[in-house]
């Protein structure tokens, strides 16, 4: 609105104040200390000095690369997932058979309840002795005993995943869905009077066109998930031994429960470097897009 | 008309939305079947769907033997509602702002704004710790509601911005040509033709509150009399003897209004969800 004006125009910023002044304070500005704080050996006590890269060197020398490659596993395992169940329940979702528009409204619940109150209900549903999902394989014969899927290594880390994928799973299926409808009909029955099946139309026109959208929702649940730090903390605390410990499980723990705020940052650096290349990839993918369809308008 | 379904095909459509939706409502039945079995009933093995003597008295008991159970939920509703406020006083100027009017530096603040979605709260949690203990907010209402705010921010800003980019701008040019000013045109123009958008917003904003109420709380608050429910709830779980029925009835009804509010308002909510979805 430039007619609006005349002068040099303060008044945008003027709008923009509040908003600017909250992320500064409370993402901003944290960001930067955060890289100040890793060179330091900042802890509980009063004074903290300039210690250069010795974080660095103390958390590589340590077990952090094993951290970090369990952080790409799980999450690599976990985006797969929902986004596979996710097209999937897209896909069945989007057929039309009757009772389709109730049944889509009880996809989202995961998504909406407060995320640790979901995660209170798996850890029962985990548990070996009184859980369902023991206590239904048991019935069905596919577990002889008593299984504390929380208990071990590998049944932790699979259990934290089915969970990320549970809360994931609702805003991927909706949001593809959305996509599979924005396509035209017109494009399904063309392809039905030359003889198209439902399976080679599905590979052929939806796939191909719901992919941008898939595409889009992957990255950005790539980077949620790497993020993730309730439903972890509340299922193990990144146990047993370590196994489902995170790179921001293991920060949390440095800084927070042993007061290591140096350190900590030093970690914290890390996972904000993973996720700056990840945010760069997701605006180039946005731009890409963008010129694409500018192209296609033509 | 396109080719119908066959009778198996149908069957099949129905079989895999029952798994897919056994796989996502699954943790809701097992909560509300602990939730009404009686204690001696919770542990007993082997493990049955249904036992005998179930009955809703964990929701009563529960108001008593979970102690502050009502403040938490109070403490929740509290909590998001104020979120919700802070967001909406920061968010409507600046998504007018960026909906309307050319300044430099727009498009990459718009792109600042959004990247500070792909940073989790967790990250960031050593400065923030030190900053509302410098700030004297530790244990305090304030530093749970103010982080919540700051990472609810951005997707506010571009649900919102998309919606205004859509209202007409020659209504505000007539009323700028009119004489009125600027704040003037925000207050009494803009706002009652958005309103459908800001409640949009609103909802979606309180929603997310009410579901993050984790990490800050957690790290910042170890005043029971302070917390949201879910870490109300989480501080159970250290106990000798939980009193699991009593728990996920809480649980339940902690999630309660927001499914409510999901139920009742659901097609505006998946619209501002997948907003971006259809035309990217």
């Amino acid at each position: 609105m430039q007619a609006m004006g005349g002068r040099p125009n303060v008044f945008p910023y003027l709008l923009l104040l509040p908003a600017l002044f909250i992320t500064l304070a409370i993402v901003a500005w944290p960001l930067l200390e955060t890289v100040r704080l890793s060179f330091t050996d900042a802890s509980l006590k009063p004074t903290e000095e300039f210690i250069g890269l010795a974080n660095y060197e103390k958390i590589f020398s340590r077990r952090f690369p094993e951290v970090i490659g369990r952080t790409f596993y799980w999450m690599a395992i976990s985006v797969t997932l929902k986004m596979v169940v996710g097209v999937l329940g897209a896909m069945l979702l989007n057929s039309a058979v009757p009772g389709r528009g109730f049944l889509r409204v009880l996809v989202m619940p995961p998504w909406i309840v407060p995320i640790a109150i979901g995660v209170f209900m798996w850890r029962w549903m985990y548990n070996g002795q009184f859980g369902m999902i023991s206590g239904v394989a048991q019935h069905l014969g596919i577990l002889a005993g008593p299984y504390e899927f929380l208990g071990d290594r590998t049944g932790a880390f699979y259990s934290t995943v089915v969970t990320d994928v549970w809360v994931g799973t609702p805003l991927v299926t909706i949001y593809l869905l959305a996509a599979m409808q924005s396509i035209s009909p017109d494009l399904h029955e063309a392809a039905w009077v030359d003889g198209a099946s439902r399976m080679y139309r599905f590979r052929r026109i939806t796939l191909p066109l719901i992919m941008p959208a898939v595409a889009t929702m992957g990255l950005l649940s790539a980077i949620w998930t790497f993020n993730s730090f309730d439903i972890i903390w509340i299922l193990t605390e990144g146990g047993p031994r370590g196994s489902t410990t995170t790179m921001i499980i293991d920060t949390y723990k440095t800084a927070i429960s042993r007061n290591r705020y140096g350190e900590g940052a030093a970690r914290a650096v890390m996972i904000v470097i993973f996720l700056s290349s990840f945010a760069g990839f997701y605006f180039y993918m946005l731009s890409r897009m963008a010129r694409r369809s500018l192209k296609n308008d033509k | 008309m396109i080719n119908k379904y066959r009778w198996w095909e149908i069957v099949g459509i129905y079989l895999g939305i029952a798994v897919f939706l056994l796989f996502l409502l699954a943790p809701f039945l097992e909560a509300f079947l602990v939730s009404m079995r009686p204690l001696n009933r919770i542990n007993s093995i082997p493990y049955k769907i249904i036992t005998d003597n179930m009955s809703f008295d964990a929701y009563f008991t529960m108001w008593e033997n979970v102690p502050r159970l009502g403040r938490y939920i109070w403490n929740s509703f509290f909590i998001a509602t104020c979120v919700t406020l802070i967001v909406l006083v920061a968010v409507i100027p600046a998504a007018w702002a960026f909906a309307r009017f050319d300044f430099k530096g727009r498009d990459p603040m718009l792109a600042a704004f959004l990247a500070i979605n792909m940073v989790g709260g967790a990250v960031l949690i050593i400065p923030l710790f030190q900053l509302m203990r410098n700030l004297g907010l530790l244990n305090t209402y304030l530093a749970m509601i103010i982080p919540g705010a700051a990472f609810l921010i951005p997707t506010a800003i571009w649900l919102l911005r998309s919606y205004l980019m859509k209202i007409p701008r020659e209504l505000e040019e007539a009323a700028w040509v009119d004489g009125a000013s600027r704040p003037y045109i925000l207050w009494k123009v803009i706002l009652p033709i958005a309103m459908p958008g800001i409640v949009v917003v609103a909802i979606a904003t309180f929603i997310g509150a009410y579901a993050q109420q984790f990490l800050f709380a957690l790290t910042f608050n170890s005043n029971s009399d302070l917390h949201p429910l879910p870490v109300g709830i989480y501080q159970f779980f250290g106990r000798q003897t939980v009193i699991w029925n009593e728990v996920m009835a809480a649980s339940l009804v902690g999630i309660l209004p927001v499914l409510i509010i999901y139920i009742f308002l659901q097609r505006y909510i998946i619209a501002g969800l997948t907003a971006g979805a259809v035309k990217e």
